[in-house]
């Protein structure tokens, strides 16, 4: 045998010696340490048992109705649907609000306005933000990516006091759940290229009534003898500093010559019908118009209470610009 | 077999060490004696400010509770303080200057925080003064520890406890009604209306103090306290702490019978007085040590044994490592180490002080909208969007006005005509727009504050510092 350098004195070694004197005791592991793995063994039993382990095409657990209490009753899609329930009943009373309630009575009562304000940021991402871009700061349609189809805006900023079918908390709603389609003729076989030329400076310089062509061609017909446009038509106010199409020279003469939805080489200017669509709720629809409203359009006659607003009208009609509506 | 090697100066010779440690296992309870004396009465002193804890959360002040640690709605109530989330930093820099303290007193005179002020050796001290009161003195108790069970010790045992218990859920209610409002936590107890949260609180509390206290004992400070575990780093050899004067006791002797000191003897006559009343059962004759919680109760004893048999006191004292090894013992006001921590105690209040004298009744955050930074509006003036949070620190809602300063020429601001409701103890949102005409915006961002202001009292403001975003240049 080994000699065994016990200096401990009584305890049994494994009978190995390493460098002269280095040896393993044989003690029994402690007691409340073969607890401790004893009940770990059993928790794993248990924990197998009510946890899906095993993964079945249909129940996706192995020992569903075992009768443990919760055996075979998780599973991460279950609990995916609590937790969004939680979420479900604090919106509850809000929603439930809404159903009965117009937009305008929405953005009135402060406290729902705001609900709408701070639950409407994902709707708006998920359905609007893709035109209209992210907080409706409208997506620029410029550079090679869009050669074919270059215009400026593919939809119209919603965070300024421009707008082309009327600002106020209603129009917002019609146009979003009604749609909408811009419309202006192509004047290519209409007019010269020399008068087309004249009237695209007029509308640059910002006052497209300084020549008689814009009453004698019929551009008033829809834009209106000032040419700040008509809400009920969309067409847009060419008096003001907001473009609704790419503002420079060359694209005033292109919208001119090639019109909006009229064809080849045309300005591109649709609102869905998101009430035909059927991808959003009457109540969606609601929410979207004021959490549009609430970007700060509308408000430029009269400054207009953010929470309450009674003076919404006055603001907006008059105001309506080159914009084909959300 | 060989026989047992005595192994001295290898590696294993740790193993014969072992004979000689004297730790304090725990295995067998520690059943000290009770002397009076000076430190026995500071003792008793300090201790008793404990009760504060039993009823301070009773006080009232203007019909609340004067101290609330309202954890729930995130607000610390202190008379008529109240101090929010945001100004918790605060909280922290208190931390900062109780654990500063307790360094600087731990470097002057070691852990007088153990010895006098501590929870645990409070608690202990009443749950051991407790079972003496029943029990009878540490000899009796050792004898009924060993008896065998009978009605008569099975009495006194279940009254015992019964009494420790009864503290222990008293300490966890006290613990408890901190943190809400006392009557109220009182009424839910007894009508059994209690949260599970406040369940557990309570039983944890019980449990803990009954078992700390009750059981572990001593051995709490010995294994499970962190103070008691880094308190060495804080002592150097200019911190007094009870100490055995080895030069004047040793040797040690017992006394002969006539009750004659021997010559040649030191002054120690090994009665084991000063081991028989130690809380943790050291014998402090061995020097300085882990299990001293420094509480000085040996001082007494040994006092009153010089006392009888003539001697000058002061066998145990509180002094220095510095003195006992006969260095020159230098002042307190030369101890570098206590100066560094009085110097961080003293900014930690600086910032306190400076802290509640700028809590301000209103505080004010502007985020600026990034998404879009500016909006072009159609008579081409730039738009900026202003998300205002306003926090209400006063225990009532008020109106605020607001009002911008700097910024662009001619700028508007929409909204601030009207004043804006602020609720008490929280932040409320509003939107605030600013438009300018774009000929004035000179660059792409103007700085602009903001401020809002108690419409009925205008010394009551805050302000807030952002900038006017607009187009490039
Ligand atoms: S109490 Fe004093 S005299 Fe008695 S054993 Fe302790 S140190 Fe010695
Ligand atoms: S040795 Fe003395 S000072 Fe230290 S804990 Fe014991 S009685 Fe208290």
């Amino acid at each position: 045998m080994s000699d065994i350098h016990n200096s401990a004195g009584g305890v049994p070694t494994t009978g190995h010696v390493w460098d002269d004197d280095l040896a393993d005791y044989v003690n029994q592991p402690p007691k409340w340490w073969m607890l401790g793995l004893t009940a770990s063994a059993i928790w794993v039993v248990v924990y197998w048992t009510m946890y899906p382990a095993v993964p079945l095409a249909m129940s996706g657990t192995f020992f569903e109705g075992v009768g443990l209490p919760g055996s075979g009753k998780w599973t991460a899609i279950k609990e995916l649907a609590e937790d969004q329930k939680v979420l479900d009943d604090v919106r509850k009373p809000y929603e439930d609000k809404l159903k009965n309630m117009t937009p305008a009575a929405i953005l009135a009562d402060e406290e729902l306005s705001k609900y709408v304000e701070r639950s409407g940021k994902v709707l708006f991402s998920d359905n609007c933000g893709g035109c209209h871009g992210q907080n409706g700061v409208g997506t620029e349609q410029v550079g090679a990516k869009f050669a074919q189809r270059e215009q400026g805006l593919m939809a119209p900023r919603l965070n300024d006091d421009d707008w082309l079918y009327g600002g106020t908390i209603d129009d917002i709603h019609t146009s979003i759940s009604g749609g909408r389609q811009g419309m202006m003729v192509a004047h290519k076989d209409i007019l010269s290229a020399a008068e087309i030329d004249t009237l695209a400076n007029a509308v640059a310089s910002g006052n497209p009534a300084s020549t008689p062509l814009f009453a004698e061609k019929g551009c008033t017909a829809c834009h209106g003898a000032d040419g700040k446009g008509m809400a009920a038509m969309g067409s847009a106010n060419l008096t003001d500093k907001v473009w609704r199409f790419d503002g420079s020279l060359e694209g005033i003469k292109q919208t001119i010559t090639y019109g909006v939805n009229a064809g080849d080489n045309a300005r591109v200017a649709i609102m869905p019908n998101f009430t035909a669509a059927g991808k959003l709720s009457a109540v969606e629809m609601k929410k979207l118009a004021v959490y549009v409203y609430k970007f700060g359009g509308g408000q430029k006659a009269a400054p207009v209470a953010v929470e309450v607003a009674p003076a919404v009208e006055a603001a907006s009609a008059a105001e309506a610009a080159p914009v084909t509506a959300p | 077999m060989s026989e047992p090697v005595k192994e001295v100066g290898s590696v294993t010779s740790i193993y014969s060490e072992h004979e000689e440690w004297k730790v304090n296992m725990g295995d067998a309870t520690v059943h000290a004696k009770r002397m009076p004396g000076r430190f026995r009465t500071l003792k008793y002193i300090t201790e008793s400010l404990w009760l504060f804890f039993f009823v301070g959360a009773y006080l009232r002040w203007n019909g609340k509770q004067a101290i609330l640690l309202d954890v729930n709605n995130r607000q610390f109530h202190i008379f008529n303080l109240t101090i929010l989330p945001q100004d918790i930093w605060m909280v922290s820099l208190l931390l900062l200057l109780l654990a500063m303290t307790l360094f600087a007193v731990t470097s002057v005179a070691s852990r007088v925080f153990c010895g006098f002020f501590c929870f645990q050796t409070a608690w202990v001290d009443l749950f051991t003064w407790i079972e003496e009161k029943l029990e009878g003195n540490p000899n009796k108790r050792h004898k009924l520890d060993a008896a065998p069970w009978n009605a008569e010790k099975i009495r006194i045992k279940l009254t015992k406890h019964a009494i420790w218990l009864l503290i222990s859920v008293l300490t966890g209610i006290s613990f408890t009604i901190w943190f809400e409002d006392a009557f109220v936590y009182w009424h839910d107890l007894t009508s059994f209306h209690l949260s599970l949260i406040e369940v557990t609180v309570l039983l944890a509390f019980t449990l803990g103090t009954y078992i700390l206290a009750g059981f572990m004992r001593e051995q709490t400070c010995l294994w499970l306290c962190p103070y008691a575990r880094i308190q060495a780093v804080m002592a150097d050899s200019q911190t007094i702490l009870p100490a055995y004067d080895m030069q004047r006791g040793e040797p040690r002797g017992k006394l002969r019978h006539a009750g004659k000191v021997v010559a040649q003897q030191g002054d120690c006559i090994d009665c084991f007085q000063c081991v028989q009343v130690c809380p943790t059962g050291v014998d402090i004759r061995e020097g300085q040590q882990l299990g001293c919680i420094t509480c000085g109760l040996c001082l007494d004893a040994c006092d009153s044994v010089m006392d009888k048999i003539g001697r000058p006191r002061g066998l145990i004292r509180y002094a220095s490592l510095d003195e006992l090894e006969g260095r020159p013992v230098k002042k307190l006001y030369q101890h570098p180490r206590t100066w560094v921590y009085v110097g961080i105690i003293l900014l930690a209040l600086g910032g306190i002080i400076y802290g509640l004298n700028h809590l301000g009744a209103l505080t004010l955050r502007v985020s600026p909208e990034r998404q879009p930074l500016f909006v072009r509006m159609s008579d081409g003036s730039i738009q900026n969007k202003y998300a205002f949070k306003v926090l209400n620190k006063t225990d009532k809602d008020l109106n605020v006005k607001i009002s911008a300063e700097g910024g662009v020429k001619g700028q508007v601001l929409i909204d601030a005509d009207k004043p804006q409701l602020i609720h008490h103890g929280k932040a409320s949102g509003f939107t605030v727009f600013v438009k300018a005409p774009e000929e004035n915006v000179k660059s792409e961002v103007t700085k602009l504050q903001f401020r809002v202001e108690n419409v009925e009292d205008p010394a009551m403001s805050a302000e807030y510092n952002t900038v006017f975003n607009g187009p490039k240049r």
